[in-house]
């Protein structure tokens, strides 16, 4: 059983994973989802063997164990709010560019612009030193290495 | 009024007054200010009540509920929680004061207060909770309420930003309900205190990787090393004041949580010690190295956020006496120093309407008072004497130095030296120059409205007194250290 | 699959009013709706009732009743949530919020500590003996929050989402 579970919870992981990879807001959403499922689960299966109902009174050996249950339940308590508000962010996106893949930080490409620049402009450098045999003057490019990708 | 109604109180009190607040939507926004800062300010109290009562290195609890501690909700507050506590409330209200005069916050958005009150009491049950699952939960209720706090408004490029900071905040949830789920399994307790004793029948291999993944969920929130990227994309296009709230205090909760776990769960050091000094180190490095090619204000101090993160692990991975006692005294003096930026650079923003270097400059002679409230707490964070950033750094140097750690300590200095160029260049874009020349000045007729600059200014004060009570602060940051590093008196609180 | 847009006026009861008759009205749904929406909701409120000594709570409860608001939405748009609902979901989230705070703190008075669960045994005459206890209170407020969650999800999504409807249909042809 216990086998059985463990390869149920691989396999949402692995899923879950796969999907948060992908461009698509929507796969991203339904991604999260299945790796919440997956982390539920894998707090039931720590609670070990499955038996009575826990409630006050009854003997502590013959019952399942309470805790991870309400521990899921919490966990999913707030994985339902949060996919909502998730669920909203995308339909919002969606509404303001008629796409449904994450866009490419501004920023960043700012940067990668100015990296092209730069290297264009020693390239061009290069290229009139080489014929002329003078110093060209320098274009000043404020940058340096990108810190996020 | 004794601790076991204050603990309680600072979680429930800001709960209760979210719905007071909720309830209040669409009556003047008067009544909705009023109660935030009335609560606000009350959690300050009630966290200087919990400190005092602690001062001497105790650990004080409840037991909410009063249930048996192995199932029920247990508070407790020692030295460093409860020093996170009083920085935090600080924060909460300067923050609130400087959202209150702000006009480009939307704080007059509906949601806004009620978020606010949730933030804040997810803050408090982080710093208060003795239980692995309560600090999920903790996480979470603040978590949520920043999700929604950061993509107020829905421009796109928040929508586009916020998105990232969500998707990640749910992965390291996730992460971190597998490491509970892995850590049940292993001992079957979810009690920090419990698992403290617990911890140590479980084999070596198992207790580091649990150690690691915990390390990483925490790593993620704290925005340490590898896991950092989100931080930079998604802070600086929130409102200012928010971002000021989540650069001062959201990575420090997560810093916070990395300490409690590794010094209560995982004592002995060892591997992942010297992980967590290679990653401090890389941090560090990239942080400041990524904040060099930054144009804008918020881009490049939340660069920085990432380089201080460094510091404050770079401390604890010493795992003695004098580096965590640093690291605490650094957090707490990074808490309001970075606000305090922020909020500097939202002034900035709502005066100039850009925050973009090229384009400003010449504000020191439209902006003078505005020019100190930078300045100072920018010298303070490169670490110049005598402001609380040298005190900070200085500890946590000496620290490094004796515990022979050369090539981080190495790092760290030099890190603190391209900490002053970053500074340097806000303060050459921003303030220096001819107002004349600059594409965008800030003139006297775009004066911000008072609460922005009297908020900014109590926290340069704060910071400022940082460094006349540098003695008693740094003794108490030691008492917080050894408590953490004995575990005893924790442990015996939380079990009473 | 998309609900009919525009408001829906209708009284309640089996389908009579004009808008029953609405092309993009379903009969059958109508008339299923009005056996179901009642029980639902009775099921909700029982598990809130029997969440304390057998599975149920405040939060399978507010699941329940919010499942039966959005067959009434998929029935009959926002509108027809409005009518059956007429409360702002702020102050569901509000009041239920505060409930829960209330009771907990009910617990300094009872038990000296926060959350204490109080317990009472009330004789009342026409149900007999009832154990009423403080986390029938807390779970109460749990069960407003769900369904003023649900009611916001279903006013903000799902409302813009009709709003949008046609806007969306004439513009997807120029967007990609």
């Amino acid at each position: 059983m216990i086998l059985v579970l463990a390869c149920t919870i691989g396999a949402l992981y692995t899923i879950g994973a796969w999907l948060l990879m992908q461009r698509s807001l929507t796969r991203i959403v339904i991604g999260l989802a299945i790796l919440g499922h997956g982390a539920n689960l894998l707090l039931l299966t720590a609670g070990g063997r499955a038996g009575g109902v826990p409630i006050a009174g009854a003997d502590p050996a013959t019952t399942s164990d309470p805790l991870p249950q309400a521990l899921a339940l919490t966990a999913i308590v707030i994985t339902f709010g949060v996919s909502g508000f998730l669920l909203a962010m995308a339909y919002r996106s969606w509404r303001q560019r008629r796409d449904d893949t994450v866009e490419d930080d501004l920023e960043d490409r700012r940067l990668a612009a100015a990296v092209r620049r730069l290297d264009q402009d020693r390239a061009r450098r290069e290229t009139r030193e080489a014929a002329h045999g003078e110093i060209a003057d320098q274009h000043e490019v404020g940058v340096g290495p990108g810190g996020d990708g | 009024m004794s601790p076991d109604v204050a603990l309680p109180l600072l979680v429930g009190l800001p709960l209760g007054a979210a719905a007071v607040s909720l309830l209040l939507l669409g009556r003047p926004l008067v009544l909705q200010r009023t109660v935030s800062l009335v609560v606000l300010a009350t959690m300050q109290v009630l966290s200087i009540v919990v400190v005092a009562s602690v001062w001497d290195g105790s650990v004080v609890s409840v037991r909410v509920g009063a249930v048996d501690p192995a199932v029920g909700i247990v508070l407790a507050a020692d030295p460093l929680g409860a020093i996170m506590l009083v920085v935090s409330s600080l924060m909460l209200w300067t923050v609130m004061v400087y959202a209150i005069g702000s006009q480009r916050t939307k704080e007059q958005a509906p949601a806004f207060h009620p978020l606010y009150l949730v933030l804040a009491a997810g803050v408090a049950a982080s710093f208060l909770t003795a239980d692995l699952f309560n600090l999920f939960v903790a996480f979470e209720v603040m978590l949520v309420a920043s999700y929604v706090l950061i993509t107020l408004g829905g421009s796109r490029d928040q929508v586009r930003h916020g998105m990232t900071y969500v998707v990640i905040g749910l992965l390291a949830s996730t992460l971190f309900i597998t490491a509970i789920g892995l850590v049940y399994a292993a001992t079957g307790e979810v009690n920090l205190a419990a698992l403290a004793v617990a911890m140590d029948q479980v084999p070596t291999g198992i207790r580091t990787a649990l150690g690691l993944l915990l390390l990483v969920v925490f790593g993620v929130k704290a925005a340490i090393f590898p896991l950092f990227q989100w931080l930079p994309d998604s802070y600086p296009t929130a409102p200012s004041p928010v971002t000021a709230l989540f650069a001062g205090l959201l990575t420090k909760v997560g810093v916070y949580a990395i300490i409690r776990t590794q010094t209560l769960l995982f004592p002995t050091g060892g591997e992942v010690s010297i992980a967590l000094l290679v990653l401090a180190a890389l941090t560090m490095t990239v942080g400041v190295v990524g904040a060099i090619a930054q144009n804008d204000i918020k881009r490049i101090l939340s660069f920085h956020i990432v380089s201080q993160i460094g510091y404050m692990i770079f401390g604890l991975g010493l795992f003695t006496l004098a580096g965590i006692a640093g690291a605490v005294l650094y957090v707490v003096h990074h808490i309001v120093v970075k606000t305090t930026l922020f909020l500097v650079g939202g002034i900035v923003e709502e005066r100039a309407g850009t925050g973009a270097l090229d384009r400003l400059g010449g504000a020191m002679h439209t902006a003078p008072v505005l020019a100190v409230l930078f300045l100072l707490p920018a010298l303070s964070l490169a670490g110049i004497p005598p402001f609380s950033g040298f005190v900070a750094k200085l500890s946590l140097a000496q620290s490094g130095f004796a515990a022979e750690q050369w090539v981080v300590t190495g790092v760290s200095l030099a890190v603190g030296l391209l900490t002053l160029f970053s500074m340097t260049k806000i303060w050459n874009g921003v303030f220096w120059g001819d107002p004349a020349r600059a594409a965008v000045s800030l003139d006297r007729e775009h004066v911000v409205a008072a609460p922005m600059t009297v908020a900014t200014a109590i926290l340069v004060t704060v910071s400022l007194a940082f460094v006349v009570a540098a003695g008693p602060l740094y003794d108490f940051s030691e008492r917080a250290a050894s408590v953490l590093l004995e575990r005893g008196a924790y442990v015996q609180a939380v079990l009473r | 699959m998309i609900p009919p847009t525009g408001p829906v006026h209708r009284p309640t009861g089996p389908p009579a009013g004009p808008d029953a008759n609405s092309p993009r009205r379903s009969v059958i749904l109508d008339v299923v709706l009005d056996l179901v929406f009642r029980t639902a909701v009775l099921f909700g409120l029982f598990l809130l009732f029997a969440g304390h000594n057998a599975p149920g709570g405040g939060f399978v409860s507010g699941l329940v009743i919010g499942t039966a608001l959005v067959l009434r939405y998929v029935a009959g748009g926002a509108a027809e949530v409005d009518r059956v609902l007429p409360l702002e979901e702020h102050v569901l989230l509000g009041a239920g919020l505060l409930l829960a705070f209330a009771s907990g703190a009910a617990g300094w008075i009872f038990g000296g500590a926060f959350l204490y669960g109080a317990k009472a045994t009330l004789e009342i005459p026409v149900l007999g003996t009832v154990n009423a206890t403080s986390a029938l209170v807390f779970d109460v407020g749990v069960d407003l929050v769900v369904i003023g969650l649900v009611l916001g999800l279903l006013r903000s999504l799902g409302a813009a989402a009709d709003r949008d409807a046609d806007d969306v249909d004439t513009r997807r042809g120029v967007a990609s």
